[in-house]
């Protein structure tokens, strides 16, 4: 495998990398607006958006991908495959981390709550300044779980013609017929990604395990 | 049910008014027809056995819970359901819970800046000035840039009443502040809301401390079942309990210590 095969397996890792940062960005902003319909107390906006969260927990993120991409397609709506993938990976990660942030928002013991209202705080000041940042904490290692896990599922993003990591490993492969070569290559590229993270994870998870001792 | 002699020349202004005041949870009432009205300077102390309404009763001046019928007036404010009236009547009143709920991200001084600035709108500075004035008043300023989990219960539970009192509230509620403290510490927590009595706070606390009670209450109000069994001056209350259901009480609790 010569430098400019390698070179075209780094441009794949780059698209890997800015994919998992808009699905993380687009999936934070919206999961945050979900976690927090999730939490408000009107049965109408909890009803939707547990919906919205079985929904894209129930389905798989190939599938999610193939309706955005090819479905909408269908209606007329023929969107760039980067838009595409891009609104399939923030709709994905946006009811994975509502579920998550939803969860540690009620974690937050509800005497919070209590003090910030007796103190007549009103809501932005009681998620802003009171309960996110603590329930943020406790979601710190879940949430960093889930990076991982969409990191290595934006290989699917290949499956709509995307050129990421594993669809430029697959395109090299077919070049220099090396297979075992070049998907040990993307492998390691991938583990050089999520293993620092997942270690990070971890660590987060032991300091608050003690912190909570 | 009579009303009791006022013991100190206390000045007419009403500051809480609590009229034909029920509530339910579903199909059961936790508060049944409260009277209660409390004037500026006075100091009420609640007591009762464990499920007998007190908190509820004034975890709802300060809507912390609602309530069904009846009606509230804090100051001036008819307290209603909309978040303009809770808002104002949250403002003049300060609440102490037991188990202190400081927030455990953000340095005592941080704790007791936050609610001046976002809620009244104050400066930083003033926020400040005004934070430490009142951490050295509960004998707590060297632990300003401390963390909560850092402090003592007791500590923790005198920042507690720094913060509310850096709302510069006109009334003070009390939920049983002392009873989540070890022994040793309720003494300082007492000291500090003897101390806040004194300089003429309106206050309605929550407690079972009787000698807390007999030292600094104007009246003494004994709650059963959801509402108001007797109501008296210490000196009355503790020696000559007119129902039965108050000896009783008093009996079990007094034995205790």
């Amino acid at each position: 495998m010569g430098s400019n095969e390698f070179l075209f397996l780094l441009t794949g890792l780059k698209w890997t990398v800015l994919l998992s940062l808009v699905g993380f960005v687009g999936g934070g902003v919206f999961g945050l607006a979900i976690a927090l319909m999730r939490v408000s107390g009107r049965p109408l906006m909890e009803r939707i958006t547990s919906g919205y969260i079985a929904l894209f927990q129930g389905t798989p993120l190939l599938m999610q991908l193939f309706v955005v991409y090819y479905g909408l397609a269908l209606v007329g709506l023929k969107l760039d495959a980067w838009i595409a993938v891009a609104i399939g990976f923030t709709l994905h990660a946006s009811a994975y981390l509502g579920e998550i942030w939803r969860g540690s928002i009620e974690a937050v013991p509800k005497g919070q709550t209590e003090a910030a209202k007796a103190l007549s705080l009103n809501y932005v000041s009681r998620m802003r300044d009171v309960i996110l940042p603590q329930a943020i904490r406790i979601s710190l290692p879940a949430t960093v779980g889930f990076l991982v896990q969409l990191i290595k599922g934006t290989s699917l993003a290949a499956i709509v013609g995307f050129t990421e990591l594993t669809r430029a490993g697959n395109i090299v492969s077919n070049q220099i017929f090396q297979p075992l070569l070049v998907f040990g290559i993307v492998g390691v590229l991938y583990f050089l990604l999520c293993w620092p993270l997942s270690l990070y994870g971890s660590h987060l998870e032991r300091r608050m395990a003690i912190a909570a001792r | 049910m009579n009303q009791p002699a006022v013991q100190n020349p206390a000045p007419a202004v009403t500051m809480i008014a609590m009229t034909h005041v029920e509530k339910w949870y579903g199909e059961f009432q936790a508060l049944t027809d409260i009277n209660l009205t409390v004037r500026k300077g006075e100091r009420i102390v609640l007591c009762g056995p464990s499920g007998s309404g007190k908190s509820t009763l004034i975890r709802c001046i300060n809507h912390l819970e609602s309530y069904q019928k009846g009606e509230i007036r804090v100051g001036g404010t008819r307290l209603g359901d909309d978040a303009k009236t809770i808002d104002a009547v949250r403002r003049e009143v300060g609440m102490v819970f037991q188990h202190f709920n400081l927030f455990p991200h953000m340095s005592v001084l941080e704790n007791c800046m936050l609610a001046p600035m976002r809620s009244l709108g104050v400066s930083k500075g003033e926020a400040e000035a005004t934070a430490r004035q009142l951490l050295g008043r509960v004998k707590i300023l060297e632990q300003a840039e401390k963390y909560p989990a850092q402090l003592s219960g007791g500590q923790q539970q005198r920042v507690a009443i720094a913060r509310a009192l850096c709302m510069k509230p006109k009334v003070m509620l009390f939920d049983e502040p002392t009873s989540a403290l070890d022994p040793e510490m309720v003494k300082e927590v007492l000291d500090t809301m003897i101390g806040l009595a004194d300089e003429g706070m309106t206050m309605i606390c929550v407690t079972h401390e009787m000698g807390f009670a007999r030292q600094v209450a104007n009246r003494v109000i004994f709650m059963a079942s959801g509402a108001i069994v007797e109501e008296a001056p210490p000196e009355e209350f503790f020696h000559n309990p007119r129902h039965e259901r108050t000896r009783k009480f008093l009996g079990e609790i007094l034995s205790k210590h």
